[in-house]
């Protein structure tokens, strides 16, 4: 059924990635593709691996951006210039359009928590789905013909024979900075809903409406850290400090 | 977008087709068209190729085309799946008002009023298949008031071209389908100008900084690309990331407005001011530059959609 629940799902499950630790490792993404290569989607093929022309399926691109270019933070007119790691995957939208535009039922959305899936048995690889998706979470296994993209590690979160802690979708498990975080965004004491509210947790693409479940944690401000300011007023407190500083200003 | 040929060949061959068949039914059921089932055979008979050969090539496309039967289902929610019912279930009528017409040769009564069906239903075919496109919000040049108008107009405009075709060895006084071609090719011609002057002129809603989360975040609301994620074009770029340089894109805007607009015009206004061989020579020339301009218009609203994932590729603003 490719028509969205009617009612609210009573969990939304879901990631918050934060683009403050974020280092761009791409752990994340090699971890979702080892994992799913041979999970709920395997396999994720690749076309010519070793060859010129590399291509493959991957459900989890990290991207690197320049930001802060022209804005002045900080109050002392101190550039803000940074690099923004942004790990791109499925955002388990509530208003998903890949999944009503599917006209086979094969993309759904689960009534339980909201995770959006496709049943690659019913799949006609039509790709309006990911025609539809602004977010390019979809991508199309040339090899299978049909389509595929995160399921949020369906297959571990709710998989008895691991241990508890590792219930989690791959790439949250494998973030050496743990910029990412798994968990029920209707729960207002989970990790996620937590981290929402304290770091002003952001939409994708809000203008579009489509309710994405996946925040993202905006960088911080550099004031907060207090970077610029300590390389600029060391304190003058006398004492041992005071003069080699002195000495070697000389 | 990549303009994929299958796409380009089925909605514009269907087009034709289903606006040929409206015309055909419309006409008939208010009998204005000859009896001759010579006639009907022709142009019947190139109305259900047209749309029998669009479905079946659009079939190309699909990943797994044996499936392809699954994709009746989510009618509800679909409008590909609407596209697909309604082009099924046009064929009833289209068959009856055919065997009506062909086989029994019956002129009146039932046999004749199914056109307003199957009239009714190619139109409402065309629609869906316009839907499809103007639903997706990712690509605002698709996501387009003017987007349903234009398919229905100009699946109008080249079906009456070709009625016009087919009918002149047949009749020399149909002015009244002359009449719709001037109308349909006018009409066209204006959404499609009202449509490339709206898209040009248009901004876009989302940016680079919306894109990844941080449009409204003070201090870092300007971003800019820096490591991509991988060096070679995937999935994504290979399907989204087709564009077509300006100038190229302009030349080919010319050559839409001279092959599906002005030069039907002109061909169909000699047809009228000649007889025999020229007149029909003319009507024929136009629809074949009608057709050859309809699937080069068909070609640039594809490759001039831009789809916003692109943003995270290097689009400043989709
Ligand atoms: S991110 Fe894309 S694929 Fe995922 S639910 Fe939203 S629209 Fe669908
Ligand atoms: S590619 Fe598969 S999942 Fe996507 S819309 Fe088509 S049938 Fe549905």
């Amino acid at each position: 059924m490719t028509s969205l629940p009617k009612v609210p799902t009573p969990k939304r499950l879901g990631l918050v990635i934060d683009l403050d630790t974020c280092v761009g490792c791409h752990a994340c993404a090699v971890s979702c593709k080892e994992w799913n290569t041979a999970g709920y989607h395997a396999p994720l093929p690749d076309t010519d691996p070793y060859g010129k022309d590399v291509d493959g399926v991957w459900l989890n691109r990290v991207h690197g951006f320049e930001t802060g270019l022209d804005s002045k933070t900080g109050g002392d007119g101190e550039k803000a210039g940074r690099t923004v790691y942004f790990p791109r995957s499925c955002l388990h939208c509530e208003d998903a359009p890949c999944v009503t535009v599917c006209p086979t039922g094969a993309s759904y959305k689960r009534t339980e928590d909201g995770i959006v899936l496709v049943d690659e048995d019913i799949c006609i690889g039509c790709k309006l789905c990911s025609w539809a998706c602004p977010y390019g979470a979809r991508e199309f296994d040339t090899d299978g013909g049909v389509m595929k993209k995160c399921t949020l590690c369906i297959d571990r979160i709710y998989n008895d024979n691991l241990e508890p802690e590792d219930r989690q979708p791959a790439c949250v498990n494998a973030c050496p900075a743990r910029a990412r975080h798994f968990g029920d965004f209707n729960d207002p004491e989970s990790a996620v809903s937590k981290l929402t509210v304290e770091r002003g947790g952001v939409e994708l693409m809000p203008e579009l409406g489509l309710k994405p479940t996946n925040r993202y944690l905006p960088p911080r401000q550099p004031a907060a850290t207090g970077a610029v300011g300590r390389l600029d007023d060391a304190p003058t407190s006398g004492g041992f400090l005071d003069w080699i500083d002195r000495v070697l200003s000389r | 977008m990549h303009p994929a040929y299958s796409v380009i060949f089925l909605t514009t061959a269907t087009g034709a087709g289903y606006g040929l068949l409206a015309l055909l039914g419309l006409l008939r059921a208010l009998d204005r068209l000859p009896h001759d089932p010579a006639f009907g055979l022709l142009a019947l008979g190139l109305s259900l190729a047209l749309i029998t050969a669009g479905l079946l090539i659009s079939t190309a496309h699909l990943g797994r085309p044996e499936r392809s039967w699954r994709a009746f289902g989510q009618w509800r929610s679909s409008w590909l799946s609407r596209e697909g019912v309604l082009a099924v279930a046009t064929y009833i009528p289209a068959l009856l008002f055919a065997l009506g017409w062909l086989v029994l040769q019956r002129h009146d009564g039932a046999w004749v009023q199914v056109g307003w069906l199957a009239a009714v239903m190619a139109l409402a075919t065309v629609y869906a298949t316009a839907m499809i496109y103007r639903s997706l919000a990712a690509i605002p040049r698709w996501h387009h008031p003017l987007v349903a108008p234009g398919y229905l107009i100009l699946a109008l405009a080249t079906g009456a071209v070709w009625l016009n075709a087919v009918l002149t060895p047949f009749t020399d006084s149909h002015e009244l389908v002359k009449a719709i071609c001037f109308a349909a090719l006018a009409g066209g011609w204006l959404v499609k100008i009202s449509y490339w002057r709206a898209i040009d002129n248009a901004q876009g809603e989302s940016s680079a900084a919306s894109a990844i989360g941080l449009g409204e975040v003070p201090g870092f609301d300007q971003v800019r690309p820096l490591d991509p994620p991988h060096v070679q074009d995937n999935y994504l770029l290979k399907e989204m990331g087709y564009t077509v340089a300006r100038k190229h894109a302009d030349k080919l805007r010319r050559l839409t407005h001279l092959l599906a607009f002005l030069a039907p015009l002109v061909l169909i206004i000699i047809q009228t001011a000649s007889s025999g061989i020229v007149g029909l020579a003319a009507a024929a020339l136009a629809a074949v530059c009608v057709s050859f301009g309809v699937i080069i218009e068909r070609w640039l609203f594809f490759a001039e959609a831009q789809h916003k994932v692109m943003l995270y590729y290097g689009a400043d603003r989709v």
